[in-house]
C-alpha cells in the first residue's frame, strides 16, 4: 500500500508528524513535488472560482497524486479546543470536498478527523487510522510517541534558528503568513528570496512557541476564534519589538485573514507595516516592487532617527 | 453609563422586531429602529471594511452608523459559528476609530455552552435586569419569530398567483406593523390569526402544477430580501413557488444535528462548518421532491457556502436537477441577476413542458 500526501495545506505544519508515523509504522508514501504553475492551473479547474488560493493549490496536488498511490491523504481538523478555538471551516470540509470534487476518478482517501470539541483528539484519530492501516494498538501507540517526539525536536531546532536570526544586525522584516502560503515554493518562498536579495533578514510569524503566541493573541484581540491565526497574531506580539518592519502575507481571498488583517492594522500601529495578497498570478515583478520600496521607507527613516541621536 | 441607554440592532429581514420586543419589554430600554437598508448603507459599510470582509459585515456595519446617526448609543453583535464571531470586535474598533463614542455589546463574548455568560452580556445594557421579565420576554420574541417565518412561508408559496397584484405584500406589511406594538401572547395569538384570515381570503388562481423552486444558501444573504436582491419576489412574479426551509425557526429549533447529518451522509460525511450542512440537506431534499430547480444564494467568499458547492454538484448530477449559483458582493448589478433568472426560467420551464 503506498499512500500519497499532497503538499499543501496542512502538511506544512504537520509533516513531520505524519512522515515519522508512516516510516516508524512501515507504511510507503510519496509526497507531491513543490506546486508549480501547472498544479495552480489543475487545482483551478477543479475549484469554485471564489476558493482561496491554498486550496486550489491543495486539490492540484491531490489530482497530481491520482494513479501514482493508493490512498491520498486529506485529514481534516474542526476545532482545537472549545468554541473560541476553531479553525478555517474549510479545514473541516476539506475531506467532502476531495472526496466530492474527485468522485468520478474513484479515488480511495486516507483521512483522519480532529474535533477537540467533540472529545475527537489527535491521539485518538491517529489511533482510528493506524487500526485503518492494519497496524495493533502497540504498534501505533509507539509510532505516534516517536512521531510526537520528532515533530517537538523538529519544532525546537527551527526556534533555535528563529532566535538566532533575531540577534543579527541587519534589517529584520516579520513575515506574517499561514505556513501554507509561504513555505510553498510557488507563491510564498519568493517573497523570503526578494527579502534576502535585498540584505534582509525574514523573521517567519509562524515559527513561534504556540502557547506562549495564543496567550499573548488574546491580549491583542480577546474574541480571535481562529486558532491558526491566534498563533501569527500572537507572534506578532512576541517579535514586534525585535523587528523592524512587518509584512502581512494573504492568500486571495483568505476568510479569516481578510478580518484578522483589517484588527493587526487598526489595533498596533508603531511599526511599519505592508500587506501582501497572493493571488497565484505570474511574474513577481510587482511584489518585489512593493518590497523595494517598503525596505527602502524603513532605512530611510532609521537613518534619520539614527542622525537625530547623534 | 452616563446617558441613556438607546439600544439598536442591525437589520436582518424582519427579525428586527423580535429583538425590538425583546429590548423594549424585557430589558425595558429605548430602542432606536435602525433605518431601513437601502443603497446608502451598502455604500457607507464597504467604505469602512476591509476589502474581502463578506457582504453581511458591511451591510452590518453601514447599518450601524445609520443607527448611530438615527440616536442610538448602544449597539448590539449577536455573532454566529463563522466569520460572524469575529465580526463584533472588528465592528466594534471600526466605529471607535471612526469617533463614535458608543457601548458595544458583543455576544461573542458570551460562551454558548454557558448560558448564563448571554445573562452578564445582557446585564451589560441594563444591571437593574429583572430575570424572570427578561426570561418571559425571551419566549415571546421566540413565538415572533416563529410567527414571521410562518407567515412568510405562506406567502411565499402562494405570492406569485394572486389575482390582484400587490395584495400579499400590504398584509404582510400590517402585520409587521402590528406585531410591533403586541405585548405578551395573547396579543399575539389574536394577531395572528386575524391575519391568517386575512391571507387565505386573498384570492389566489395557482395552476395544478405549477413551477417549483427551492431556495437555499447562506444565512444572512438567503434570509435577508435586500442582500439577495429580492429575488424573491423577482422568482414570485414569474409565477414560481418558493419553497424556503432556511428561517431563524427551523435553523434553531427544528435543526436535529444528528438526523441531518444521516440524511447527507452519502454525500457528506462530515459538517463542513456553518449552515453547509442545511444547505446540503435542503438541497438533496428538494431534489428528491422533484422541484424543478434550486437556487443557491451566498455573499462573495462565504466559505462554508463555498465548500458546499462541490457537493450541490454532485447532487445536481445524480437527481438531475439544475442549480443556479448566486455570489452577492457590493458591485452585484440588478440587471446581470435579472438576466439570470430570466434564462433560469425559460430553462426550468422547458426542461418541464419536455417531460410533459
Amino acid at each position: 500500500m503506498k499512500i500519497g500526501i499532497p503538499r499543501a495545506f496542512l502538511y506544512y505544519k504537520y509533516h513531520v508528524l505524519w512522515e515519522t508515523f508512516f516510516e516508524e509504522l512501515g507504511i510507503e508514501y510519496i509526497v507531491s513535488p513543490q506546486t508549480n504553475k501547472k498544479m495552480i492551473a489543475e487545482g483551478s479547474v477543479y475549484s469554485i472560482d471564489e476558493a482561496c488560493l491554498p486550496h486550489k493549490i491543495f486539490l492540484g496536488h491531490v489530482d497530481y497524486l491520482i494513479d501514482k498511490c493508493d490512498y491520498i491523504f486529506v485529514p481534516r481538523i474542526a476545532t482545537l479546543g472549545g468554541t473560541k478555538d476553531i479553525v478555517c471551516s474549510r479545514f473541516q470540509a476539506i475531506y467532502d470536498i476531495v472526496r466530492n470534487t474527485f468522485r468520478d476518478r474513484n479515488i480511495k482517501i486516507l483521512y483522519y478527523s480532529i474535533d477537540i470539541l467533540n472529545k475527537d483528539t489527535e491521539f485518538k484519530a491517529f489511533l482510528k487510522m493506524g487500526k485503518f492501516l492494519g497496524k495493533n494498538k502497540a504498534q501505533i501507540i509507539k509510532a505516534y510517541y516517536i512521531a510526537k517526539q520528532a515533530e517537538k525536536t523538529n519544532k525546537l531546532l527551527d526556534l533555535k534558528e528563529q532566535e538566532k536570526n533575531l540577534e543579527s544586525k541587519k534589517l529584520k522584516i516579520l513575515v506574517v503568513a499561514h505556513p501554507y502560503n509561504i513555505y510553498d515554493a510557488y507563491i510564498g518562498k519568493p517573497i523570503i528570496k526578494t527579502l534576502k536579495e535585498f540584505d534582509c533578514i525574514p523573521i517567519l510569524a509562524c515559527c513561534t512557541d504556540t502557547k506562549k503566541a495564543i496567550q499573548e493573541a488574546k491580549i491583542i484581540s480577546h474574541t480571535l476564534p481562529w486558532t491558526f491565526n491566534k498563533e501569527l497574531v500572537g507572534a506578532i506580539g512576541l517579535y514586534k519589538d525585535q523587528v523592524d518592519g512587518i509584512i502581512l502575507v494573504s492568500a486571495f481571498p483568505c476568510g479569516p485573514d481578510a478580518l484578522v488583517n483589517e484588527m493587526i492594522l487598526r489595533r498596533l500601529k508603531d511599526k511599519p507595516m505592508i500587506t501582501l495578497i497572493l493571488d497565484g498570478q505570474e511574474g513577481t515583478a510587482g511584489m518585489e516592487t512593493r518590497i523595494e520600496s517598503f525596505i527602502d521607507i524603513i532605512r530611510i527613516k532609521e537613518e534619520k532617527e539614527h542622525e537625530k541621536q547623534m | 453609563m452616563k446617558n441613556k441607554c438607546k439600544i439598536s440592532f442591525p437589520h436582518i429581514g424582519n427579525y428586527n422586531i423580535a429583538i425590538e420586543l425583546l429590548m423594549k419589554l424585557g430589558l425595558e430600554c429605548e430602542y432606536v429602529e435602525t433605518p431601513p437598508i437601502t443603497k446608502k448603507t451598502l455604500e457607507l459599510g464597504t467604505k469602512y471594511s476591509p476589502d474581502f470582509v463578506c457582504t453581511p459585515f458591511k451591510y452590518q456595519l453601514g447599518g450601524y452608523i445609520e443607527a448611530i446617526e438615527a440616536g442610538a448609543n448602544t449597539l448590539i453583535q449577536i455573532g454566529g459559528p463563522c466569520r460572524l464571531g469575529y465580526y463584533g470586535e472588528l465592528h466594534e474598533q471600526i466605529l471607535k476609530d471612526l469617533g463614535y463614542d458608543i457601548h458595544f455589546v458583543n455576544m461573542a463574548d458570551a460562551d454558548f455552552a454557558k448560558p448564563i455568560t448571554f445573562y452578564n452580556e445582557f446585564k451589560k445594557i441594563n444591571p437593574k435586569l429583572n430575570l424572570k421579565k427578561v426570561s418571559t420576554t425571551l419566549l415571546l420574541a421566540v413565538k415572533v419569530i416563529d410567527a414571521i417565518d410562518k407567515v412568510e412561508d405562506y406567502i411565499r408559496e402562494n405570492v406569485g398567483f394572486e389575482k390582484k397584484d400587490g395584495e400579499f405584500e400590504q398584509v404582510h406589511k400590517d402585520f409587521l406593523m402590528e406585531l410591533k406594538t403586541i405585548r405578551n401572547k395573547k396579543e399575539l395569538k389574536q394577531t395572528e390569526k386575524k391575519y391568517y384570515s386575512r391571507l387565505k381570503n386573498i384570492e389566489i388562481e395557482k395552476p395544478k402544477k405549477p413551477l417549483q423552486v427551492g431556495f437555499i444558501g447562506e444565512y444572512y444573504t438567503i434570509m435577508d430580501p435586500y442582500s439577495n436582491h429580492h429575488m424573491e419576489k423577482e422568482l414570485a412574479k414569474k409565477g414560481i413557488v418558493i419553497k424556503r426551509w432556511m428561517n431563524i425557526t427551523n435553523s434553531f429549533f427544528h435543526a436535529p444535528e444528528k438526523q441531518i447529518k444521516k440524511s447527507i451522509k452519502d454525500y457528506a460525511k462530515y459538517d463542513m462548518g456553518a449552515t453547509s450542512m442545511y444547505t446540503i440537506k435542503c438541497a438533496l431534499d428538494y431534489a428528491k421532491e422533484g422541484l424543478d430547480g434550486i437556487i443557491h444564494v451566498k455573499s462573495f467568499g462565504c466559505t462554508p457556502e463555498i465548500d458546499s458547492m462541490p457537493v450541490l454538484q454532485r447532487i445536481s448530477e445524480d437527481f438531475k436537477i439544475p442549480i443556479i449559483y448566486f455570489s452577492f458582493d457590493s458591485q452585484t448589478s440588478d440587471v446581470g441577476i435579472t438576466t439570470r433568472i430570466e434564462a433560469f426560467y425559460d430553462m426550468i420551464m422547458m426542461r418541464k413542458e419536455k417531460k410533459r
